[in-house]
């Protein structure tokens, strides 16, 4: 069942030094209890994207296109409709566990304000279950470390307790924003198999947003492959990574060093990330793509569906690209 | 790999930390943190060493007391047969030219208010006063050229450059001098995948041409492996484990090592179904007060209680493959 549906997503941001465009004609579904890998590199916007389904973008944002959950419209909705949706349906882990907790607050206080606010719930009863979902997040002695303060936690203990915040509704859908690129391996493989634990207890879709081809291999139903704002690349993970078929995305892949492989030398990218103040007319990929022609630089390539759950924006064809 | 003498031999060095405790008197005897605790390595010319570990296990440390910019307790580092933590303030300064370091954030390791002609030639400036301005700006735009700089950018600031290109300065600034040896202290880890393979294409490139050899220290794992002939893993600034980079990563002796790479996420989705995880529990232990015997030993799923009681030596397995740990075989 369709649970997310983001349709034409237009997000662009009035600056002094003119329009940044962030987001372009972004459309793509989420089903029930999925996850959905959204990878790219900085600047590409991956995480915007996802700030607009819980409507956290700046106040300089212009959004356009629409943005369907549970079959209600997100886009233009008041910040009282909005509040009720997030947290409650929606949650959200960020990137940096440090500098999206209060430091100022005890993890208890800061627990307990979301289910107060949203659930009606009494402070006692709130304590409760906060405690219950560090429990369930695997901190230990969670009953004790309830009343401490953030910067008493290491890293991944505050990504646990970020975690277990943004679980306290039960939401049905949870986005998390980068949430191991702060953390060390080790503490990565064990955040990642939790949230994997997590999804399957509480029934979520997973909308994870990472630079990390490799976490996306390992945790996401469907990958989608973004690029200076736009749609490069979208399918089953196993097809997309099997069967590339966007320069970019085929370039993205041979970037990257691998531990079971052996390479003489990487293959790069030539050139830098486009200026999103200034992106081409044609596509946005076209001045590093190496088989890239004119009609690339001239003409934007649509969104194609070209295989079942498989879509791609480029003007070259499967097989040139192959 | 050569059988010559090697270039740099660090020998039982030893870095320490004072750590005043919260709410201490003046009279109160800091703490001591050993952030670089009895490491003892050695690097040959021409050779490329990968130096791995978690935030914490003293990378960075061990990269700033080569250099001299954290002062060592003890030990000795032995740069072409001469110990730099003996060494006369002036001397030590001559011999830093060969000795360069590239950090990690590129745009905070330039200075803002300097063009990159400057950055680039501060170097020159301090240890060839004398060199022409001319014959200066030549070396400079030469660099330039190599690293893949436009030298018509000369005149330009670091804010102008993305971090990608940050990064090329900062690598020309450490090669200006035409040193022996370039220290990496995470230099793509802020970068963009496919700017990161860039860089590290550069600086695998500049080794080969310029006959370097480099300590390139990285928490990835991948890219430690891809760029290193050997690599070094460091937990709670103790060496764990000491190998070539194939037989690291094929044959890991070591627990830590063996669940650090079964932690690395590989970019293919049939791989990562199939692969066994080893994860390991809880977070990294104090480094003010280590676990007594091996440091390790309160993550480590083969411990024993041998382990609290003796800290392992650091012991020659098979060739030059040394581990510490009491239960690897050789």
């Amino acid at each position: 069942m369709t649970m997310l549906q983001v349709k034409n997503l237009e997000i662009a941001f009035k600056t002094p030094d003119g329009i940044v465009r962030a987001v372009n004609n972004l459309s793509y579904t989420l089903e029930k209890g999925q996850t959905l890998g959204i990878v790219g590199e900085s600047g590409a916007g991956k995480s915007q994207s996802a700030f607009a389904i819980l409507g956290l973008l700046a106040h300089n944002a212009q959004v356009k296109g629409s943005i369907q959950f549970d079959g209600q419209e997100i886009i233009g909705q008041s910040e009282t409709a909005l509040n009720k949706i997030r947290a409650n349906k929606i949650g959200i882990i960020f990137q940096d566990p440090m500098t999206s907790l209060n430091p100022y607050m005890k993890i208890s206080d800061q627990m307990t304000e979301v289910l107060e606010l949203h659930k009606g719930m009494s402070q006692k009863d709130a304590l409760q279950e906060s405690i219950r979902m560090l429990d369930a997040v695997r901190i230990p002695e969670a009953a004790n470390r309830v009343t401490m303060y953030p910067h008493e936690f290491s890293g991944g203990m505050r990504q646990r307790v970020m975690i277990a915040m943004s679980l306290l509704c039960k939401p049905s859908l949870l986005i998390a924003d980068e949430p191991t690129t702060a953390l060390d391996v080790t503490v990565q493989a064990q955040i990642m198999q939790l949230l994997k634990d997590l999804q399957e207890e509480f029934h979520m879709a997973i909308i994870l947003i990472t630079h990390d081809l490799g976490i996306v291999a390992g945790s996401c139903d469907k990958t989608l492959v973004m690029y200076g704002g736009r749609l490069m690349e979208y399918g089953k993970t196993r097809e997309l990574f099997n069967t590339p078929t966007h320069p970019y995305t085929k370039g993205l892949m041979s970037a990257i060093p691998r531990l079971d492989q052996h390479t003489e030398e990487l293959t790069t990218i030539p050139g830098n990330p486009p200026n999103l103040l200034r992106l081409p007319d044609g596509c946005p990929f076209c001045e590093r793509c190496k088989v890239a022609e004119d009609r690339c630089v001239s003409q934007l390539p649509a969104v194609e569906v070209f295989a079942s759950d498989r879509e791609r924006a480029c003007h070259k064809s499967v097989e040139e690209v192959a | 790999m050569s059988v010559m003498e090697p270039i740099l031999n660090v020998e039982d060095l030893q870095v320490e930390f004072d750590i005043i405790p919260k709410n201490a008197w003046p009279w109160t005897r800091p703490l001591k943190l050993k952030a670089v605790n009895h490491i003892s390595f050695e690097l040959n010319a021409g050779e490329t060493l990968g130096i791995v570990g978690e935030s914490g296990c003293g990378k960075s440390t061990l990269a700033r007391a080569i250099m001299g910019m954290v002062v060592s307790q003890q030990g000795k580092i032995v740069w072409l047969g001469e110990d730099l933590r003996t060494l006369p303030a002036k001397d030590l300064r001559d011999r830093r030219k060969s000795l360069q370091m590239v950090f990690q954030d590129p745009l905070a390791s330039l200075t803002p208010r300097s063009t990159v002609g400057d950055i680039i030639a501060e170097p020159l400036k301090t240890h060839f006063p004398k060199m022409p301005a001319n014959e200066r700006k030549e070396k400079v735009k030469t660099m330039m050229v190599k690293v893949g700089l436009h030298p018509d950018q000369i005149n330009r600031y670091p804010h102008e450059f993305s971090g990608g290109q940050c990064q090329r300065i900062g690598i020309a600034r450490a090669l200006v001098l035409e040193p022996k040896l370039i220290i990496c202290d995470e230099p793509v880890s802020a970068l963009d995948v496919s700017i990161q393979a860039q860089v590290i294409n550069l600086l695998m490139r500049l080794q080969k041409e310029m006959g370097l050899s480099l300590i390139f220290i990285a928490h990835d794992l991948s890219v430690v492996k891809h760029i290193s002939n050997r690599v070094m893993v460091l937990y709670l600034g103790n060496v764990m484990e000491i190998a070539s980079s194939d037989e690291l990563y094929t044959q890991p002796r070591h627990p830590y090592t063996q669940a650090l790479i079964s932690a690395v996420p590989i970019p293919d989705p049939e791989v990562e179904a199939s692969k066994e995880h080893l994860l390991i529990e809880a977070d990294l232990p104090s480094p003010i007060n280590p676990p007594s015997g091996c440091v390790f030993r309160t993550r480590c799923p083969k411990a024993q209680a041998q382990c609290a009681e003796q800290m392992p030596e650091l012991r020659n397995i098979q060739g030059t493959h040394r581990v510490a740990c009491h239960f690897a075989k050789g």
